[in-house]
């Protein structure tokens, strides 16, 4: 079986709402998607649907070759799903969850109670085990969540938000526990209001918004879609901003962006690597006081913005926590006062390609896109 | 969804609810308060009924009050029912218990039957509690054991009733100040414009007629004529006259619309 997941048209409305009108996605088996959209997208409604908790009003889906509508007792012997809310009972133990979930999957006393044993220890809750799950710190709970819903040995494991409210610490454990799982051949669908989990975890992106599907692509894929690598420039006085904007102009492939406040200017770039030469030597040559040279690729935040007109609070999630997308104005006046001020700190540990600089220019690109408006 | 429940053995079904009345229990023995506050309350009503009011309260034609209105409290044990088994169900709603359950490949079933079955267990606490504390207030059974047991018997099948109509109100509900609030409505109206407290002859015909039909009024009615408690003037109306058999066929029919009702809404029934 190479499509693990099929969607054709579905759609789902609650009265006058339409929750989801009409989305076609198609996950291979053994790959991850990454479903991506702001609050009521519609990415909790797909899952749900997909993991026969909802009925379809239109279009049909197909996981691991079941029908969700037609044939759900099959669908369910074969997925696991792990919601925004740590489904856990919080008054049994960690082990009392697992082996309640093993029985209710019909793996017999012995055969539960192995499999939470062994559960336990590969999600490193056994110095917990015999705790009521309500004494557990969110890590703790999402990782007992995510055992719990791997109980069944699915081929096909629904995430929906795995790591929101998570500290940076916890996430990556997390994010760790699900690439072991892809690297074991189970399928993942995951909704994330992260960027950079969807960039981190899913071979496939989905963009979805107000129930449609926005874009779709690798992260490379979307990430060109909003454009080319691009060229900042960072300058120690605005009396230098002029000087480097007229030694800039030849070599760019479109009008360069100043951002006068942060003293930057972001420049496209004509073509590749001779540019990027030929704007060093003429700064230099120019005798410009560069503070930070820089080549972005642009981020998944800035996907999103493109995509939906939409800012994103994403792009320094793991400094300072994750942070929800950001809907409407007083959100992004908020990332940009932060961008501001993280900028100083982070400066010092640019590189050109390193995790760093990937996540760096959201406040750049916020910046630009701004302009436009 | 027609493979759902159908395809799913009677054993598998059983062996489900087995285990997850085996959840319930374990929160039965972790939060004890539960079960001491679902008992406490009819426990303060019998002191309070067949102690204190008893030595003002006259009901025409019975023998003592603590006799005429022990089979009320009994049933008001029933309708406590409704609100804990609605913020069971409500509970694990809201923490997405039940959308784990339903993703799971079992029967449809098991989920509220072993909440109503674990919930009756408290009852079946608490009607014993208040058995004991009315034998204590000098309340006495005066027929024979199987008609004493026969009574009983119907006391839990109203508790389990309520408790059917309990988890509905939760999985509609699911607010917990929500439930509370409609619960003790229930409790309060239910009783009230009922037999439990006293006899309905004074109350304006068409009231009483309502009052009568009141299936806290047909139990009560029904375990007072079981225990030789009622009043030895008995109406002329038809609930007067066959308690037992209206009171069984009620909770029957109760019984019989809420339970297809409860599987009809728990397999759409979405967490939030």
């Amino acid at each position: 079986m190479d499509t693990a997941i099929r969607a054709t048209g579905l759609g789902k409305r609650y009265g006058e709402h339409h929750a989801l009108r009409g989305v076609d996605l198609e996950v291979a088996a053994g790959t991850v998607l990454g479903l991506l959209g702001p609050n009521g997208a519609g990415k909790t409604t797909t899952v749900r649907l997909l993991a026969t908790l909802l009925e379809p009003d239109q279009g049909r889906a197909e996981v691991a070759g079941f029908d969700v509508v037609r044939q759900q007792r099959q669908v369910r012997r074969r997925i696991g799903l792990a919601g925004q809310y740590a489904a856990v009972d919080g008054l049994l133990t960690g082990r009392e969850n697992l082996e309640l979930l093993g029985r209710l999957l019909h793996l017999g006393r012995k055969g539960a109670r192995a499999r939470a044993a062994e559960l336990l220890t590969r999600f490193e809750l056994e110095g917990a085990a015999e705790k009521p799950a309500q004494t557990y710190s969110g890590g703790m709970r999402r990782r007992l969540d995510l055992a719990a819903a791997l109980i069944g040995r699915p081929e096909v494991l629904f995430l929906d938000e795995p790591t929101t409210g998570l500290d940076p610490a916890s996430r990556l454990v997390l994010w760790e526990m699900v690439r072991e799982q892809v690297a074991q051949g189970v399928t993942v669908l995951l909704t994330t209001q992260y960027l950079e989990e969807a960039d981190f975890l899913a071979d496939r992106i989905l963009v979805i918004d107000t129930g449609q599907v926005i874009a779709e692509g690798t992260p490379d894929e979307l990430k060109r879609k909003v454009g080319e690598e691009w060229l900042e420039v960072g300058v120690s006085t605005d009396a230098a901003l002029p000087q480097a904007l007229a030694v800039l102009a030849p070599v760019a492939a479109a009008q360069p962006e100043v951002d006068r406040t942060g003293r930057r200017i972001t420049v496209q770039l004509a073509d590749g690597i001779g540019t990027i030469a030929a704007a060093a030597v003429a700064l230099e040559s120019a005798g410009v006081p560069v503070t930070d040279f820089a080549l972005r690729r642009p981020s998944l935040d800035d996907v999103f913005f493109h995509l939906t007109g939409r800012g994103t609070q994403v792009g320094r999630a793991p400094e300072e926590g994750a942070q929800p997308l950001a809907q409407g104005p007083e959100g992004e006046a908020e990332r940009d006062e932060k961008a501001e001020k993280a900028a100083p700190g982070e400066k010092a540990g640019r590189t050109e390609n390193g995790e760093k600089a990937e996540r760096e220019p959201v406040a750049a690109a916020t910046a630009r896109t701004g302009d436009e408006q | 969804m027609s493979d759902i429940g159908a395809s799913a053995g009677l054993g598998t079904a059983l062996g489900d609810t087995a285990a997850l009345i085996g959840r319930h229990l374990r929160h039965l023995r972790r939060t004890p308060e539960k079960i001491i506050a679902i008992t406490l309350t009819p426990v303060t009503m019998v002191v309070v009924l067949g102690y204190l009011f008893a030595s003002v309260v006259t009901v025409a034609g019975s023998g003592e009050y603590h006799d005429y209105v022990m089979a009320g409290v009994f049933a008001q044990v029933g309708l406590t029912c409704v609100g804990v088994a609605a913020l069971g169900v409500a509970t694990d709603l809201r923490t997405g218990l039940i959308d784990r359950f339903r993703s799971l490949p079992m029967g449809r079933s098991a989920v509220l039957v072993s909440h109503t079955a674990a919930d009756l267990l408290t009852a079946a606490a608490a009607t014993f509690a208040v058995t004991l504390a009315g034998l204590g207030v000098g309340w006495r059974i005066h027929k024979d054991a199987g008609s004493a047991v026969l009574g009983f018997v119907l006391v839990l099948a109203f508790a389990y009733v309520m408790l059917w109509l309990g988890a509905l109100v939760g999985m509609l509900m699911r607010n917990a100040e929500a439930i509370n609030g409609i619960s003790a409505l229930f409790l309060v109206v239910l009783s009230f414009l009922s037999n439990s407290f006293m006899p309905l002859s004074g109350l304006p015909a068409w009231l009483r007629a309502v009052a009568e039909w009141n299936p806290v009024s047909l139990v009560a009615a029904a375990c007072r004529e079981l225990w030789g408690n009622a009043p030895t003037v008995a109406g002329s109306s038809l609930p007067d006259r066959h308690p037992v058999l209206l009171a069984v066929i009620v909770v029957a029919a109760l019984l019989a619309v809420l339970v297809p009702v409860n599987l009809r809404v728990y397999r759409t029934a979405v967490t939030r």
